[in-house]
């Protein structure tokens, strides 16, 4: 039942590949099925792999590609709920809510995610401060468990906030039901400050203004030292109104299109990630930014998701991959944050895709990553020192009670993930309640020892 | 699994008191807790190489191993696998023999042909097998710069290794789609054990230089390293020198 084929799977960091049988355009009965005749190498459910690591492949074992369940089964305008099957990407659930004046609650850097894959990774957004994670935004959700059956689940049970954030370990969601925010415009009116370092970026982000946007994020520079460390472009914003647009774009404020300019070639030379280009780019972005502009109207590419103006632009790492660590510190650790940042700075390892945002209250989900605090992003090319490197950066994130985000992480070791994430042993339980046997089962979950 | 830097959580090493295996071993288990088996003939260096790499925080499983034995290699093979997958497996024996026995003595050359090259076949297929089916994975095999070119003073042990290279570069190919990269080390005169008293050739390298080529060559899933990485030229050139020049050589 159902089309199998093998594959080689990776993440979008395109580092550790596996091979997986994988079982396309599923349906329940057929997701049944498979689960009934699963091996000892178990089953995970995939969507889209943008995760940069492994939480959506499975050696030897069975993946379902679940970007064939893609219908989007109900969208209540009157009460902004929408009901849609786990492999609808919030590109497709957006682009279908807008003309009902709706807005998908949480956005992460990409559009191309699945519903499903947003509440396995309980991911988040600009607008994390304001909205909170994605498994705050769901009403209920359906998910097959390791005895086949399927289970709607709401937020009374625990085994849904085990599910937020679960990585695809508790079973295999298939359907879920989403609260859209009401919009009047797809645009935004954006401020933007430069900083001439990070800790005038700190200042800004702690002088009491980032509760005034619902969206806020820097870009920093991770290449340049001394008084230019961490300088940074402060972008922060709320969707417009239909009054506040422009005349010409207030005819269609709903309107949305997402250009792409180009896809990358299918094989970069390998060493195109380098200071000297990285440090140009850094250079040019921060250059071409406004020092200070208000209330600026943007649209969603140039606001929240520039990297999609290049399609595959993961490919620009070369063949050896890449891998984004990203990681979160309380409040009051911000002598840690500048230490990594310089650490960054002055290591051979160069990131240009550098993101600083201010979380705001965590979710209850016992594996959900934000935290009140600061969070970090970085890009580096997989090259030789960086497994050290990072090795040591997890010791002083762990230091002040900082965790990874799983949904990013690639190459922990087990043990330190086990001290980031201080409520593991509690989602164990659920989960082992939930899948006595292990079915569910991927390369980060054996990599991570959950 | 192997992270996306290379780390591994298990290590196969067949060869398992092989001076370069065991360098290759404590790099890993310096790192990252690392769960260890150890194939080869029972020894007291055998136990001392599995005390010290526990004493670095490692788990270890010593398994009886001969590569001339080569009806006992499934078993061996299925119970190195039996406690869960290896990640990073490695060829890692062989012997060097005495070039002037090796050529004169039907025993002895048979025995060296089958030790380093039906030997490292035998594991080879096994290997192959239980990567294949646990989609993912390394294996490493130690071939040698005597691969490349034979030469009177060492033809019978790089004739052998030669056999080895060719049938491990073909593995690599093989085994591409599986998700199992293999990679072909090329040493040179490598210090240990088994080249003691012997006059080391130029360019001559440690078991923990290799260890690292072997290591990177893993994490950058490298199909082909030489050690040290300029014998890859030094060889290039010497395997297209004429014939009454090469044998002219000094070494």
């Amino acid at each position: 039942m159902g089309e199998i084929v093998v594959r080689s799977l990776s993440g979008w960091g395109r580092s550790a590949p596996s091979r997986a049988r994988v079982l396309l355009n599923p349906t329940v009965e057929s997701i049944q099925h498979a689960l009934r005749n699963a091996d000892g190498r178990g089953v995970i459910a995939r969507g889209l792999g943008r995760s940069y690591g492994d939480p959506a492949q499975n050696a030897g074992g069975l993946v379902i590609d679940m970007t064939g369940c893609n219908r989007i089964h109900c969208l209540d305008a009157e009460r902004g709920l929408a009901v849609v099957d786990a492999g609808v990407s919030l590109d497709a659930l957006m682009r279908a809510a807008l003309p009902l004046r709706r807005w998908v609650p949480v956005l992460p850097g990409t559009r191309q995610v699945t519903v499903g894959g947003a509440i396995a990774a309980d991911i988040h957004g600009k607008n994390h401060h304001s909205a909170g994670s994605f498994g705050n935004h769901v009403r209920s959700l359906e998910l097959i468990t390791a005895d086949g059956s399927v289970t709607t689940l709401t937020p009374a049970d625990e085994l849904f906030w085990a599910t937020v954030g679960g990585m695809g370990l508790t079973g295999i969601i298939v359907r879920a039901t989403i609260a859209l925010t009401p919009v009047e415009s797809a645009y935004f009116i954006v401020d933007t400050d430069r900083t001439a370092n990070l800790d005038e970026l700190l200042a800004l982000l702690t002088d009491g203004s980032d509760e005034r946007y619902d969206y806020s994020a820097a870009w920093f520079d991770a290449i340049s030292t001394g008084a230019r460390l961490g300088r940074a472009v402060l972008t922060r914003g709320r969707l417009a109104r239909a009054d506040e647009l422009p005349p010409t774009r207030r005819r269609n404020p709903l309107a949305f299109d997402a250009p792409q300019l180009c896809t990358a070639p299918a094989a970069c030379p390998p060493r195109l990630a380098n200071r000297v280009v990285f440090g140009a780019l850094s250079e040019a972005w921060y250059r071409k930014a406004p020092a200070r502009r208000r209330d600026e109207v943007q649209n969603l590419t140039s606001f929240y998701h520039p990297l999609d103006l290049i399609g595959q632009w993961n490919r620009a790492y070369g063949p050896r991959g890449f891998l984004q660590y990203q990681f979160v510190v309380p409040f009051g650790a911000e002598d840690t944050l500048r230490r990594i940042v310089e650490q960054i700075a002055r290591s051979e390892h160069v990131s240009f895709l550098n993101v600083l945002k201010r979380f705001g209250a965590a979710s209850v989900a016992p594996l959900s990553f934000p935290q009140p605090g600061w969070t970090l992003t970085v890009d580096f090319p997989i090259r030789r020192g960086l497994a050290e490197f990072c090795d040591r950066l997890d010791e002083q994130v762990l230091d002040v009670g900082g965790r990874l985000y799983l949904a990013k992480e690639s190459r922990a070791a087990a043990a330190t993930v086990a001290r980031m994430y201080p409520r593991l042993q509690e989602w164990r339980t659920i989960r082992a309640a939930a899948d006595p046997g292990g079915l569910f089962a991927s390369d980060l979950s054996r990599r991570l020892e959950l | 699994m192997i992270d996306a830097v290379g780390n591994p959580q298990s290590l196969l090493l067949l060869g398992g008191t092989s001076e370069i295996a065991l360098a290759t071993a404590e790099r890993y288990a310096t790192r990252r807790g690392l769960r260890v088996v150890l194939a080869a003939r029972p020894s007291p260096r055998l136990d001392t190489a599995a005390a010290r790499l526990e004493g670095m925080g490692a788990s270890v499983l010593t398994l009886p191993f001969d590569a001339a034995e080569f009806d006992a290699h499934p078993a061996t093979i299925e119970k190195a696998f039996a406690e869960g997958d290896i990640d990073v497996t490695l060829v890692a024996f062989g012997v060097l023999g005495d070039q002037e026995t090796a050529w004169t003595d039907h025993r002895s050359a048979v025995q060296l042909a089958q030790v380093n090259y039906t030997g490292a076949v035998s594991v080879g297929v096994l290997l192959a097998q239980a990567l294949h089916r646990q989609g993912h994975g390394a294996l490493v095999a130690l071939s040698s710069a005597a691969a490349e070119r034979p030469r009177r003073s060492n033809f019978c042990y790089g004739s052998a290794k030669a056999g080895l290279d060719a049938f491990y570069t073909g593995l690599t190919e093989a085994l591409r789609p599986s998700g199992v990269t293999v990679s072909v080390i090329r040493p040179g005169f490598v210090h240990t054990k088994m080249t003691a008293g012997r006059e080391p050739a130029p360019l001559s390298v440690t078991p923990e230089q290799v260890a690292e080529v072997i290591v990177d060559a893993v994490a950058q899933r490298r199909e082909q390293a030489w050690v040290p990485g300029s014998m890859r030229y030094v060889m290039s050139a010497l395997r297209h020198l004429p014939r009454p020049l090469f044998r002219r050589l000094p070494f």
